[in-house]
């Protein structure tokens, strides 16, 4: 074998573009098999809206069309009524990785890094060949612009292959996107349905309009017409910036010296405070930010955490809300119990975040097995990955066993249960570039954790209550079935005749049975409850003929669950299932 | 010294029962037209509840009882039991029996207030019978459990029930099968010379003796236990030891159940069946072995004493009234809880397969110090 020289090697070393990275790794944008391809273009545009819409003050109103074009094409149509995109930013916003506006700020928004809807994008051109058509429109007088656009994956650069201005009658703003890809529809969990369905239930100010590969429209509509409030932008706090991130702001700033720097650049730091990082930086507080080499720069970084800094403000960020997060839950869930709360605000590496958490429990629920999770990271639903999760993390180790669930150990709970968990935050940690699990932060895991037991000690009061309600129900049952044997059994021994008999009944029943009180009735007692929104999304989607036959056996099953059960609980879990099943 | 116990009958007249039968329900009636709640008193029937009377020789029933209120929890228990006591009340207006299971199946006629399992229906009649004071045979019910198997020198005169004519039932002539104790005794009357009864755990070793022919050598009477002495075994040692006024020799395994439960229940009683022990003991009775000591004196081998084991002897030691009158039994058990160990019958077929009849029997019967009260 020849060798090679270094100058030999050299000439196939090169860089690589992030578009050329990402074409070959597409399964981190989450891409990776064409039903999550589908479902991650529709995410990624929709995203996309929702943030563009509430960023303007405007109630969104997105339309969101799926065409099945081929057994493994589809044209992905989704429109929204924001405030358009002018005509400079087009190019960049479409079709370059890495370009938007929310990576360098810190504000609890779905999109974060600019790479999505490009991605989808560079998706639809690499499986299709074909561009990406965009039209948007600013303002009602105004023209709209259409543009052809793909990527240049060598350069991370924008192709605009047509340009033109367009009428878009009865439209006043907002923007258009259609994009060809080769994709993979099937219903049921981890679908195009399911993600828009949570959508909407945890954005409940916006409505959506879907209109699936099969032609059917289905429309989301807003619950409340009132905006969340505006995620606030806010400074990086000290404790959050790594020390790359660090160095590249000292090399931006306008600052003129260290210690402005250090109160301006970032939330929660006086002159004070600037004053007393330097000191434990050994850094003067006069240094000019660009004069400072990596070693200071380190030095500084150090100096950072060995300061006590105040925690970053929390009023940047907006929670759904316990009240409105349950009145999701409620639409989506017939259950017989719901809870939720929302936490105080706290912070993991200088990010503040809230967490919420909601639950519903019993009604139609299975309660053979484990109990159903939804997960949710500003808003955006998150369909895949929830093992590598910290949420399924933090449910997995809570005691559920208080609470009236099953658990075996390390495990998810069992039981007729779901779990609704959502984190709010500035800077939402992703284990990967497709978002679709939290990171394990210790910080993170401890609220879920938190919240989680709150909800947890609700639902264990609950559980209690019904249990207690059902041992009622079965002794008054047994007060039915006893007292005329009772009676029977004196008539035969002491001899007496009828009327003594039934003079013997009356009196056991006002003895044992007007003196328990009335009977607290628990069932599914929900008028929120929207069984076609619950029908979308969920796996039990069976055709026609063959619908009867898997139900029936599933009933039967329930009932042979339910006998097999231990005794206390027999006779109310019957007449629960005759309540509950329809 | 002749226990006071022996001297009375079992009894009281079916008729006696059934006015006792109406007296409970009438009063039960009465209440509930006052719109009272009634209540049944029912002896508590537990060693708790029972103290050993070392003049009469037995376990002694407490005033200690349960009293069951007739509420929402307890009217499944309050119909069972009225049903039951209607059964009894039947069959003894009509000079019938129904065997335990039988009984369980009647109930099975009870709709709702039928008894899912025997045990269940067991428990009612015992709960009845105590009630009652009385034993089961008196209500109108019969075990099916075996009384226990006899061979020796005894001749059983039974009656037979289509002639009434009496039988004689010579015991030292069923080769090697035996008698079989019936399982209610009270008409039996007996001929015997014999000198005393050896009570015997295991049927093996009472199949070892009986081959040997060991009753003929010792002049004696083989009685096989097989485990805790039921009511009729223990009734038929009682009724034979009285009539006769001979002594009974117990031989168990060298353990802490040979000693608490089957020794222990045959001499006095039991705490579950404490309304019913004074005709159901059997005082006379001692202990011929295994001892911790004989554990010792012949060289036996033996297995540990399991975890099981260590906490019976403890109980027995702090709770067993029996034992706690008796010094020389809880220096016994005392002993082997130090020694660590128990052995069984069949552990002397370890010098020889007929040890126990030339060598350990015989020892035995020599020096009563080996025994234990």
């Amino acid at each position: 074998m020849t060798q090679k020289s270094a100058e030999e090697l050299a000439k196939k070393q090169r860089e690589i573009s992030i578009a050329e990275f990402f074409e070959k790794n597409r399964h981190l944008l989450g891409f990776d098999n064409p039903r999550r391809a589908l479902l991650t273009a529709v995410k990624e545009a929709v995203d996309n809206a929702l943030d563009a819409t509430e960023e303007a003050r405007i109630l969104p109103e997105i339309t969101v069309e799926l065409l099945q074009l081929s057994e493994t094409r589809f044209r992905m149509i989704v429109e929204d009524n924001g405030p358009g995109i002018i005509k400079k930013q087009m190019p960049n916003i479409f079709a370059r990785l890495l370009y938007g506006s929310k990576f360098h700020k810190l504000a609890a928004t779905r999109g974060q890094q600019g790479i999505g809807i490009s991605a989808t994008v560079l998706y639809g051109q690499l499986t299709t060949g074909k561009p990406a058509t965009i039209i948007s429109k600013t303002a009602a007088n105004k023209k709209a612009t259409l543009m052809k656009l793909k990527i240049d994956t060598q350069t991370n650069l924008p192709q605009i292959l047509e340009e033109q201005e367009t009428e878009w009658e009865g439209k006043e703003h907002g923007t258009k996107i259609e994009v060809d890809l080769d994709g993979s529809y099937i219903k049921g969990r981890q679908s195009v349905d399911e993600y828009l369905k949570e959508t909407a239930i945890v954005n409940p100010h916006c409505t959506i309009i879907y209109v699936t590969p099969e032609a059917q429209q289905i429309i989301f509509a807003r619950s409340t017409d009132e905006l969340p409030p505006e995620p606030k932008e806010i400074k990086p706090h000290p404790y959050g910036v790594e020390l790359g991130r660090l160095i590249k702001m000292l090399e931006i700033t306008q600052t003129k010296t260290l210690q402005q720097f250090l109160t301006e650049e970032f939330v929660r730091v006086g002159p004070n405070t600037a004053k007393e990082i330097c000191e434990n930086s050994a850094l003067l507080p006069r240094t000019k930010p660009e004069q400072v080499s990596r070693e200071m720069a380190e030095k500084l970084y150090q100096g950072i955490q060995k300061t006590k800094i105040i925690a970053p403000p929390t009023d940047c960020i907006s929670p759904i809300g316990a009240e409105e997060l349950e009145k999701g839950l409620r639409k989506e869930i017939n259950a017989e119990f719901y809870c939720s709360t929302t936490r105080p605000a706290a912070v993991y590496r200088g990010n503040p975040f809230v967490i919420e958490a909601a639950l519903a429990y019993g009604g139609e629920q299975d309660a053979e097995s484990s109990v159903r999770i939804m997960r949710f990271a500003n808003r955006v639903p998150l369909l895949y990955q929830q093992g590598a999760c910290a949420i399924a993390n933090a449910i997995q180790n809570t005691s559920w066993k208080n609470y009236g669930l099953q658990q075996s150990r390390n495990s998810l709970p069992t039981g007729a249960c779901s779990i609704v968990v959502h984190m709010t935050s500035v800077w939402v940690p992703f284990t990967s570039e497709s978002k679709e699990a939290l990171a394990h932060y210790e910080e993170i895991i401890k609220e879920i954790k938190l919240a989680l037991q709150e909800c947890g000690r609700k639902l264990a009061s609950f559980v209690n209550k019904k249990r207690r309600i059902g041992d009622e129900a079965k002794k008054r049952g047994y007060i039915q079935k006893y007292i005329p044997h009772v009676a029977d059994a004196l008539k035969e021994i002491v001899g007496f005749d009828e009327q003594k008999k039934k003079e013997i009944e009356d009196n056991l029943y006002t003895m044992l049975e007007q003196v328990r009180g009335e009977l607290e009735e628990i069932g599914v007692d929900n008028p929120d409850y929207d069984p076609e929104l619950a029908k979308i999304g969920q796996d039990e989607e069976v055709p026609e003929e063959a619908e009867e036959e898997p139900k029936k056996m599933k009933k039967g099953k329930m009932k042979e669950a339910v006998g097999g059960d231990d005794d206390e609980d027999d006779d109310f879990d019957g007449e629960e299932e005759q309540t509950t099943l329809f | 010294m002749i226990p006071m116990a022996a001297k009375k009958k079992p009894g009281m007249e079916g008729k006696e029962v059934v006015q006792k039968i109406v007296d409970v329900a009438d009063d039960m009636q009465q209440e509930i037209r006052k719109l009272k709640q009634p209540q049944i008193k029912i002896p508590l029937r537990a060693l708790s509840n029972v103290e050993y009377d070392d003049k009469e020789g037995y376990f002694k029933l407490l005033p200690g009882v349960k009293e069951r209120t007739l509420t929402a929890s307890t009217i499944k228990t309050f119909a069972q039991t009225l049903r039951m006591m209607a059964l009894s009340k039947q069959l003894l207006e009509s000079d019938d029996i129904a065997t335990k299971r039988e009984a369980y199946y009647v109930s099975k006629n009870w709709g709702e207030a039928r008894f899912l399992e025997q045990p269940e229906s067991d428990n009612v009649m015992d709960d009845i019978e105590a009630m009652m004071t009385v034993n089961r045979e008196q209500i109108g019910f019969i075990p099916e459990e075996k009384g226990g198997d006899v061979a020796g020198e005894l001749v059983v005169i039974d009656v037979d029930q289509d002639t009434g004519k009496e039988l004689e039932i010579d015991c030292t002539k069923f080769g090697s099968g035996a008698y079989s104790v019936p399982s209610s005794g009270e008409h039996l009357r007996f001929k015997t010379k014999a000198k005393f009864i050896l009570a015997i755990e295991t049927s093996g070793m009472f199949e070892r003796l009986n081959k040997h022919k060991y009753w003929r050598k010792a002049n004696c009477i083989l009685v096989s236990m097989g485990g805790v002495p039921t009511r009729a075994c223990r009734r038929f040692i009682r009724k034979l030891a009285d009539d006769q006024k001979i002594p009974v020799y117990v031989f168990t395994d060298g353990d802490p159940y040979g000693f608490g439960n089957i020794y222990r229940t045959l001499k006095v009683g039991s705490g579950n069946a404490a309304h019913i022990n004074e005709y159901f003991c059997v005082p006379q009775a001692q202990f011929f072995g295994i001892t911790p000591q004989d554990i010792i004196d012949y060289k036996l081998p033996t297995h540990p004493l399991k975890e099981v084991d260590v906490k019976k002897i403890r109980d027995l030691i702090k709770n067993d009234p029996f034992v706690i009158h008796h010094k020389p039994w809880q220096k016994a058990l005392e002993q082997m809880a130090k020694m660590k160990v128990r052995a069984e019958q069949q552990a002397l077929a370890a010098h020889g397969l007929n040890f126990v009849i030339d060598k350990y029997l015989p020892d035995k019967l020599k020096n009563n110090k080996t025994w234990l009260p």
